[in-house]
């Protein structure tokens, strides 16, 4: 295997994930088999070529820096699980 | 008229305008067929029964003082769970966004509004796009209408089942990697990925933001052109967007493929692994071209083989920083938690399916420290050769067929753990995406099996006209896309 199981973890950490027990393996082996497939992109030769940034050639679009309309905060804040009036709430971040 | 379950928007359409039927008998038969037929295959999330009809007796009111807002005013049709809504849930087929109501209303919603379709509710999807099969939903399975113990495809597999069921005329679907063809071909429907650009992703709930699009799932190619008609355009909203205005595409759809060009990539028709009688399909449909006046000509795309190794590396990367934004803070679900990574640890680990959670530990290692280059560069390094082979092809051809798939409808649970065989389905459709390119699926015969088999035709950068224009000569001149799944054809 390329990918160990140190290297699941942290992974997982990065992307704020906690694997359960059964799934650790399981990722580790399906990661193993798609990152050894995608290895045949190795034999590709790209010398020399640009990495696509966008597929049509069309100019970042610019408008003037203007206030306009913007959703009451009472309607975005109604979706988080914890939330008052006007903000969301997490757990306590400082002591 | 009897059967109006039976018609598609174009058909509909016509008989609202001569006045023989009324946009509410449209919407309650959709209604009788969703209640009598959802049950066994599951397309549907939820449904707006109610609210539905209203919209429909509103429209009948609004049609007989000579104010319809379009040909299509009226009408019915699905959505997939993946577009934001002010007026029902959206979850994108997550727990993490179980209960989540959008405060503000995708573009491709307010076109369909805005034109008068009524929204009959939302279709079952792979968690947030992800997958191939509809099985990676949370919420539910969707079977086959052809084949009950068969996937329908995916991700827009409810879409692309309800469509076959004849439950709704038409439905949106998305398509980061084949997402609309392949269940449209697994489900025997027709199904477009406009180009890139063409149609806003504003309230889109975003999975791979280079690639994705969304599109029609219809019964024919003149349905198609008629819905992309109403979707597409550009949008402020969305950077991406492309600034031309939408042609008219209805109006190109001439009846005749005469001396169009088709190009047929060397090898794609013969692929090794591939089912035979699928691509013996798909080669008739090229002989069926031929007879319709149109030239086939060999053509290469040789860095297609590097087509799902690429697309794999970009689609996770971009999906791992889209959704690093669900962490149980702002909308959906949230686990119950001490601490504030606490919190975001175990809302994502219990909120997240595995695929999703597989697809992000993915991503999140190609774009690590010391593997940028390695693998997310280098994709799109290939990616740009992807795209150079299609700009050189089509210097000699007018249309890309492919087969759609490599294969027909797979039994439910026959590649839940195979997730590398399930991403090698994608071998036909990805490429598109990752060249930004317009492309049609259309039903192109049975297996023998009675299982439904597409044909994918790729255009050039923003020319649906011609793709539509070639499908609809097809579907003019064959029955393929008419047949019915049987236990549904009454």
């Amino acid at each position: 295997m390329n990918i160990t199981r140190e290297t699941v973890l942290y992974v997982a950490r990065l992307a704020r994930l906690r694997l359960t027990a059964e799934e650790v393996p399981r990722m580790q082996r399906d990661l193993d088999a798609i990152l050894d497939y995608v290895a045949t992109l190795r034999a590709l030769d790209t010398t020399g070529v640009p990495p696509t940034t966008h597929v049509l050639e069309i100019a970042t679009p610019l408008r003037p820096d203007e206030v306009r309309g913007v959703l009451p905060v009472a309607e975005v804040v109604r979706n988080a699980p914890q939330h008052d009036e006007s903000a969301m709430i997490v757990p306590k971040v400082l002591e | 008229m009897s059967e109006l379950w039976k018609a598609g928007l174009g058909e509909l359409a016509l008989h609202v305008e001569s006045g023989d039927v009324s946009c509410r008998e449209i919407v309650s038969a959709a209604l009788a067929r969703i209640e009598r037929h959802d049950g066994s295959i599951g397309a549907f999330l939820r449904v707006r029964g109610e609210s539905a009809l209203a919209e429909a007796k509103t429209a009948d009111e609004a049609r007989s003082a000579g104010r319809a807002r379009s040909r299509l005013h009226g009408l019915p049709i699905a959505v997939k769970d993946i577009l934001a809504s002010p007026e029902f849930e959206t979850t994108c087929g997550s727990r993490i966004l179980a209960g989540f109501r959008a405060p503000y209303e995708a573009t491709v919603l307010r076109r369909l509004r805005e034109a008068g379709l009524i929204v009959l509710g939302s279709t079952n999807m792979d968690e947030f796009a992800m997958g191939g099969s509809t099985e990676n939903s949370a919420w539910q399975k969707t079977q086959n209408p052809w084949d009950l113990a068969r996937v329908p495809g995916g991700s827009s597999g409810g879409s692309a089942a309800a469509v076959a069921a004849r439950l709704v005329p038409a439905a949106l679907g998305t398509d980061t990697g084949g997402s609309i063809r392949q269940p449209a071909a697994l489900c025997g429907v027709t199904g477009l990925k406009p180009t890139y650009g063409r149609v806003s992703r504003y309230g889109l709930v975003a999975f791979a933001s280079s690639l994705d699009q969304i599109g029609p799932i219809t019964r024919s190619c003149s349905d198609a052109a008629l819905l992309l008609g109403v979707i597409a355009g550009h949008d402020a909203h969305d950077a991406t967007s492309y600034p031309e205005p939408a042609p008219n595409w209805l109006a190109s759809l001439s009846g005749s493929a005469d001396g169009l060009r088709i190009g047929v990539p060397r090898g794609f028709f013969d692929g090794e692994g591939a089912d035979p009688e699928t691509m013996a399909r798909a080669r008739e449909a090229l002989r069926s071209f031929e007879g319709l006046g149109a030239k086939t000509v060999e053509v290469e795309l040789p860095n297609s083989a590097y087509g799902i190794a690429t697309y794999y590396l970009i689609c996770t990367a971009e999906a791992s920083s889209n959704l690093s934004r669900y962490d149980g803070v702002k909308f959906g679900f949230r686990a119950v938690s001490q601490t504030l990574d606490e919190m975001y640890e175990k809302t994502r680990s219990e909120g997240f399916g595995a695929e999703v959670k597989r697809r992000i530990l993915l991503g999140t290692y190609v774009l690590s420290a010391g593997y940028y280059d390695a693998y997310y560069r280098k994709a799109q390094q290939a990616r740009t050769l992807i795209r150079r082979d299609f700009e050189r092809a089509f210097e000699s051809c007018d249309l890309i067929a492919t087969p759609t798939t490599p294969g027909p409808a797979w039994r439910l649970g026959e590649l839940v753990d195979d997730p590398l065989q399930m991403y090698l389905a994608d071998v036909y459709t990805v490429t598109a995406n990752l060249a930004g390119l317009p492309a049609l699926s259309i039903p192109c015969g049975f297996n023998g099996a009675g299982l439904p088999i597409g044909l994918q035709l790729i255009g050039r950068p923003l020319d649906e006209a011609t793709v539509l224009r070639a499908g609809d000569a097809f579907q003019r001149q064959t029955h393929f896309h008419e047949r019915m799944p049987e236990g549904f054809a009454s």
